[in-house]
């Protein structure tokens, strides 16, 4: 090393969330330290290396963001890091061709927060996501951590707090929407003791991952919102359940937990009051029905995990039959910014009955597909396509999925929709925990149906005759349907089924389950005709509905579909038109994908 | 089909047993963490669970066949999870699953016939935005097509034709 290099104060942040991870981001960090490290004792002021939770942007990742000067790396592979070190991290000099490319401009930003992605974002819940490591409490307490903790035990009644969450119009972030206050005040109200808190980190909704990312990047902001709530209802035991998936998760969240015992923050006397709280983490078994709230207490208590009826609500009888608090991991992040900077503060941002921000993982077939959070209000289409960057390759928008299985699909005309609790659910979808699925022309609704039914059909637990059973009839139809067996009549065989499952099943699984068919239904009944009548479908998923055709006057003969084609079903000669026999043909739809011409067509099912 | 293996060295039990409190919340946990060392939840296990909660073996059955990350029969040794979450769905992750069976002769809750893998669908493992995604015990690979699962399989020492040799 030669030279004086500039480095006072650089903090080299990469990202190791799940997405960056799976992309060796690992391999740079240990690269980048094994160069910090060589630097000898002749630095006054050496550059600090942290790992951090999820930014985010997972489709850019792995991700490297230098401070002081918010220098934002995409894309990094190991082979960078030399560069990187050299003249960034050393001489604080910018590499163009690593800076994130916005593609709604075309130019690179040196910060991504100059980005479209990132400037319609608005952060409290993921509030350190991405700037802290969450193996260290002190990088939270830097930012302001267990502020809202000493505020809360030292000059604030219980009373108080719960009505600041109140006031602050708060509602549950796991799919419902309840308010979080009011379920407080409840459980404070009941005289029975011990009472209990529960974070429900259960996160199961396929195409969802926001819980994740705050458990594994931010652990302290639950840990702590949890220690406050339990002081609010006069709880001194918690759990925190974490779906068996997330190891990582489990793992930052335990070491936090440890970290927050040996400073004071858990335990005896929490940090000098008279308030006691433990905390420990339960691993859930891998089943969804888990998520339900009297499901998930089940399985805390070692039994398996079937929900009851709830005529008499937790916050009464809950854990053990003890009141109880259950509140979704995000939830329990926002309680510390509420108590932070004011319930009023929190109240100003949203819509007039939805508070605050809400976190959406954006994925399926979106450009910036990753976790976002935004403010209520905020229309779909201003997801998808500003924050989105809009549709994959060359697709067109076809339906927004919202709120995992119990939700529903939500077509173009309804893109200006904003997105608050209330809305969504008129839309017959619901907000749920917040995956967001983007579908574009390639997707089968009726597929995607069939798809979601078969997931609730697996994890009901059984208990209720109308969702084990009904579910399965429905999915039986679907199936048929997607095979070309459809007939008349199915479809309001559908329509009267869901009615009874939604009315007659106990808990949330059943009561939601039919809702991916009756939106698709509701909004892509062509789609259904199609099936049903023609054997044909339009997407091109459903294999018995569909052949492919080359447009002969499209194909300019380039062979890319016959040398990718796993069948080698596609001839033809270099420059001339190519052909697809039909026979040997199993319809995977790779032509169609690399055809760089669009000369690729659906047609109808093959006769059979 | 896998028969359930006999005699398996119940030391490790005893000591698993010991880290827990004789409370049933910890049930789960214990079950977790003996399939977690045999891959499997063998039934002299099982036995020794019974005895020391005071929970009747059929209760340790329902749990067992309730909760996915629990199984009766022994696991592979690496344990091909391919996640069929929706994002992954609509981004092909039932073309890798077909690539696999091919691959391995091996269909979805099987066990090759020399037990080295086991293939699982799972909903949804929080990675979607690298759909369609698959775990091989605990590594990640992203963005995945067909073409590429052959290589990634050869990783761990097998695809089909050099390893019906074994």
């Amino acid at each position: 090393m030669t030279g004086t290099p500039n480095n006072s104060g650089k903090t080299v942040l990469v990202c190791c969330g799940t997405g960056c991870l799976a992309n060796n981001s690992m391999e740079i960090y240990k690269e980048l330290k094994k160069r910090v490290e060589a630097l000898g004792p002749g630095f006054a002021v050496r550059p600090v290396l942290k790992t951090t939770g999820c930014n985010g942007l997972c489709e850019k990742g792995p991700i490297v963001n230098i401070l002081p000067d918010d220098i934002f790396y995409c894309r990094v592979r190991v082979s960078d890091v030399d560069e990187i070190f050299e003249k960034t991290i050393l001489r604080g000099e910018v590499i163009e061709r690593l800076l994130y490319l916005d593609t709604s401009t075309g130019r690179r930003v040196r910060s991504h927060k100059e980005s479209e992605f990132y400037r319609r974002q608005l952060k409290i819940a993921l509030r350190n996501i991405g700037q802290i490591d969450p193996a260290s409490i002190d990088d939270y307490i830097e930012r302001g951590g267990y502020n809202a903790l000493k505020k809360a035990l030292f000059e604030m009644s219980p009373e108080l707090v719960i009505s600041e969450i109140e006031r602050s119009g708060l509602r549950g972030r796991g799919g419902a929407g309840f308010p979080t206050g009011y379920k407080w005040r409840q459980c404070k109200r009941v005289n029975s003791f011990p009472k209990y808190v529960v974070c429900n980190g259960d996160e199961g909704d396929p195409g969802a991952f926001m819980d994740r990312s705050i458990m594994e990047g931010d652990p302290h902001s639950v840990i702590e919102g949890m220690i406050i709530g339990a002081y609010a209802v006069g709880s001194k035991k918690g759990f925190i359940y974490i779906r068996d998936e997330y190891s990582l998760a489990v793992r930052n969240v335990s070491k936090a937990i440890e970290d927050a015992y040996s400073r004071g923050f858990l335990g005896r006397g929490i940090m000098g009051s008279g308030f006691n709280f433990d905390v420990e983490v339960v691993r859930g078994g891998g089943a969804f029905v888990c998520g339900e709230s009297t499901a998930l207490m089940a399985s805390i208590e070692g039994r398996v995990g079937e929900p009851r009826v709830k005529y008499i609500r937790s916050t009464e009888k809950g854990l053990w039959g003890q009141p109880t608090v259950l509140n979704n991991v995000e939830t329990w992040a926002n309680v510390p910014v509420i108590i932070d900077r004011g319930a009023d503060w929190f109240a100003a941002i949203g819509t007039d009955r939805s508070k605050g921000t809400k976190v959406f993982s954006l994925v399926g077939k979106v450009k910036n597909t990753g976790l976002i959070e935004v403010p209520m209000g905020i229309t779909l289409r201003e997801i998808i396509f500003d924050i989105g960057g809009g549709i994959t390759g060359n697709g067109k928008f076809k339906a927004v999925q919202t709120g995992g299985p119990s939700g529903g699909c939500i077509p173009e005309a309804l893109l200006d929709l904003p997105v608050d609790f209330d809305s969504l659910d008129r839309a017959g979808s619901m907000m749920g925990s917040g995956g967001m699925i983007v579908m574009d022309e390639t997707t089968c609704m009726v597929e995607v149906a069939r798809y979601y039914l078969k997931f609730l059909s697996e994890e009901s637990c059984g208990k209720c005759t109308p969702c084990r059973e009904g579910i399965r009839r429905m999915l039986e139809i679907l199936e048929d349907i997607c095979a070309g067996r459809g007939q008349e009549g199915d479809l309001e065989l559908l329509l009267e089924l869901s009615e009874t499952v939604k009315e007659a099943s106990l808990c949330g699984l059943g009561k939601t389950a039919p809702n991916p068919v009756l939106t698709t239904i509701k909004y892509f009944e062509s789609e259904y005709l199609a099936h049903i009548r023609d054997k044909r479908c339009p997407a091109g998923v459903c294999r018995k509905l569909t052949s492919y055709r080359i447009n002969t006057d499209l194909c300019r003969g380039c062979g890319l579909c016959a040398k990718k084609c796993p069948a080698g079903a596609i001839s033809g000669k270099p420059g001339a038109p190519h052909i697809i026999d039909v026979s040997s043909c199993i319809v995977c739809g790779t032509c169609r994908e690399v055809c760089r011409f669009n000369a690729v067509e659906v047609i109808g099912g093959r006769s059979e | 089909m896998i028969q359930e293996k006999r005699g398996e060295d119940l030391s490790q039990v005893k000591s698993i047993l010991d880290r827990y409190p004789r409370e049933r919340r910890f049930l789960l946990a214990i079950l977790q963490d003996i399939q977690k060392t045999y891959n499997y939840l063998p039934r002299e296990a099982l036995n020794e669970v019974r005895d020391y909660l005071g929970i009747p073996l059929s209760s340790l059955y329902s749990m067992a066949t309730f909760y996915k990350a629990l199984s009766l029969k022994p696991k592979g040794t690496y344990v091909i999870k391919v996640c069929d979450g929706t994002a992954c769905h609509i981004r092909g992750s039932m073309d890798l699953i077909d690539e696999i069976r091919k691959l391995l002769s091996v269909s979805p809750g099987e066990v090759t016939k020399d037990g080295r893998f086991s293939l699982e669908t799972v909903n949804c493992v929080g990675s979607c935005a690298l759909a369609p995604v698959m775990v091989i015990n605990d590594k990640y690979y992203g963005n995945l097509k067909p073409a590429m699962v052959k290589e990634i399989l050869a990783g761990y020492g097998g695809i089909r034709g050099d390893w019906d040799t074994k």
